[in-house]
């Protein structure tokens, strides 16, 4: 903006119409344009949703809870459970840590380190299994050693929590960081001059600033940790009841033809994302309403 | 004053301790955990991919990478890809532009329909898609009319694409769209420029580095998607086997060399995007702070 005139108003009166003013479309243009554009939306991501739940209940209600409630059923969605509440919280410390380390700190490197967060953004999903595969799995790098020593990771629980923690990896220090940045360092440099040491900095002054951000984070970090399917998939070794959380649970059941049943199930994962959507939705606006996270009482 | 040259003593010592990097405390703590979780996590699995893949012999690994399958694979994933982030871009400027500028009932409830993709598992994704436009569902039933077959075919794979891609340029237009002075739009009309010539002159120059970001985002997410297509596509060799596939079914038979070459040649590909993404990013911040 530098050299830019002051912002002043013309009051040269426009001698057009107001429609043909600047800044406002014909409403011929405006109901075209929000059409090709509610229309897109309603096409390609409405009626998907809309169509999981007609599928779902297709058999009725009884049919769709009898799927629901089906052993293996019941087995896939304790061990998506499992998965997020292992790797969200993994990935939340990590978040912070890294967050605060990148906001705090001048040091080389830093570019890369920021760099190297977001890799698992773009590696495929399939490919951040096979890399698991092939260090852990039989025939990979420590293959032999964990076979000598009976522990069972590739085709186990563990395997498939290893790779959402892979997958999810930056969500929450993506989201921080930003946050971090902006509540600035006022704050923890007073508490510092006033003999804070630094975990008490951490919890009784950066947490509660950034927790709307850190909260932001977990959202999205545990619907895709509830939600991941490839890379889940080429580790998990597809085991019925043991190694099947539920995205992998709605593959078999449509591979079968199960219909009402792989529906049915992802209705459930359904209902995750909208409510995560509400949730997305609630924490953005809290977040507008304190921009600072706390520090209200004063 | 000697209180407070007291009270400030912690402050100078933390300073003295760690001048180079910040005063705050903790440098050590978090730079140490950070690179350690980050190396055992995430660096350490892919170095070991890069590691397998050297130990697979030259010959083998051509082979695999230029095999007629893997081929045909990745020109259907790399065209699939781009028809789907091409679209993404177009009607991505037009949803922001409305989502930013119109006021409209529902616009909330359309605002927040574009997230769902990230939000949605992609397994869920797949099946309602093809459930939506194979040629006894809703939409396909309409298509299969006029012989268009979407599902279970290459038209399939981009719209699984699409759909998984549909957020980025949306969510990257949207913020420059709101920060773009009106008054340059003002200007534009005062010097006497007709709407449609502010919009393609004006208007358009400035949103194409987001939507650029955006398309390059989309495609590149469309390159690694598996879970939704591997529904919509059939997954038949040659025709519609997108590469993460391939690399699945080579895992499946066991042959190691062959999935770690093709996803080499993956890797590599998402990390020039990668690359591509940052020099994008980097060139509009410039442009931002001018």
């Amino acid at each position: 903006m530098a050299g830019a005139a002051p912002r002043r108003r013309t009051v040269v009166r426009d001698p057009r119409p107001p429609l043909a003013r600047a800044g406002a479309d014909s409403l011929a243009t405006r109901v075209v344009l929000t059409t090709i554009a509610c229309g897109f939306l309603f096409l390609f991501v409405a009626l998907p949703i809309v169509s999981v739940f007609t599928e779902a209940f297709r058999g009725g209600v009884h049919a769709y809870f009898e799927a629901i409630l089906q052993p293996d059923s019941i087995a896939a969605l304790k061990l998506t459970l499992l998965t997020a509440a292992v790797s969200v919280p993994l990935n939340v410390v990590f978040g912070i840590a890294a967050a605060w380390l990148i906001a705090r700190y001048r040091f080389p490197g830093k570019n890369v380190l920021t760099t190297l967060i977001d890799l698992p953004f773009s590696v495929s999903p399939v490919i951040s299994g096979l890399v698991f595969v092939l260090l852990l799995g039989a025939r990979g790098l420590f293959g032999p050693w964990l076979e000598a020593h009976d522990i069972h990771i590739i085709f186990a629980v563990p395997g498939i929590i290893l790779a959402t923690t892979f997958i999810t990896f930056p969500f929450v220090a993506r989201e921080v960081l930003p946050v971090m940045q902006e509540v600035g360092t006022d704050e923890e440099e007073a508490a510092l001059t006033l003999g804070a040491s630094g975990w008490q900095i951490l919890f009784r002054v950066t947490l509660p600033k950034i927790r709307w951000g850190v909260l932001y984070g977990v959202v999205l970090c545990n619907a895709r940790a509830m939600g991941e399917f490839g890379a889940v998939s080429v580790v998990s070794g597809h085991i019925r009841g043991l190694t099947n959380t539920l995205p992998l649970h709605v593959e078999i059941l449509y591979n079968e033809y199960n219909m009402v049943g792989a529906f049915a199930v992802a209705s459930i994962l359904t209902v995750l994302a909208l409510a995560t959507l509400a949730a997305k939705k609630l924490v953005e606006a809290r977040q507008a309403s304190e921009p600072h996270g706390s520090a209200t009482h004063r | 004053m000697t209180v407070a040259a007291d009270a400030a003593a912690p402050a100078r010592a933390a300073a003295r301790r760690g001048r180079r990097f910040g005063i705050l405390p903790g440098f050590g703590l978090s730079l140490g955990y950070t690179v350690a979780y980050l190396s055992l996590i995430v660096l350490l699995p892919l170095c070991g991919l890069v590691v397998k893949s050297a130990s697979v012999g030259w010959h083998d690994f051509v082979s695999a990478v230029a095999s007629p399958r893997a081929l045909a694979a990745y020109r259907l994933t790399f065209t699939a890809a781009l028809v789907a982030g091409l679209a993404n871009a177009v009607f991505g400027i037009i949803v922001a532009w409305v989502l930013v500028r119109y006021k409209f009932p529902g616009r909330a409830l359309f605002d927040a329909l574009v997230d769902l993709p990230f939000a949605l598992p992609t397994a869920v994704a797949g099946i309602a898609l093809t459930a939506l436009y194979a040629d006894n569902g809703w939409v396909g039933k309409i298509l299969a009319r006029f012989d268009i077959h979407i599902a279970y075919s290459p038209a399939g794979v981009s719209l699984a694409m699409l759909f998984v891609g549909l957020p980025f340029v949306v969510r990257t237009v949207e913020p420059i769209l709101l920060d773009l002075d009106p008054q340059l739009e003002e200007a534009a009309a005062t010097l006497g420029a007709s709407r449609r010539q502010t919009m393609w002159r004006v208007i358009l120059p400035v949103l194409l580095p987001p939507a650029l970001t955006g398309f390059a985002l989309s495609f590149a997410r469309g390159l690694g998607e598996y879970g939704s297509i591997v529904f919509i596509s059939g997954n038949m060799p040659m025709r519609t086997e997108i590469v993460p596939l391939l690399i699945v079914t080579k895992l499946e038979q066991y042959d190691y060399a062959g999935a770690t070459s093709i996803a080499l040649v993956m890797l590599l590909a998402s990390f020039g995007l990668l690359l591509l993404i940052n020099v994008l990013q980097a060139a509009m911040t410039r442009k931002g702070k001018r």
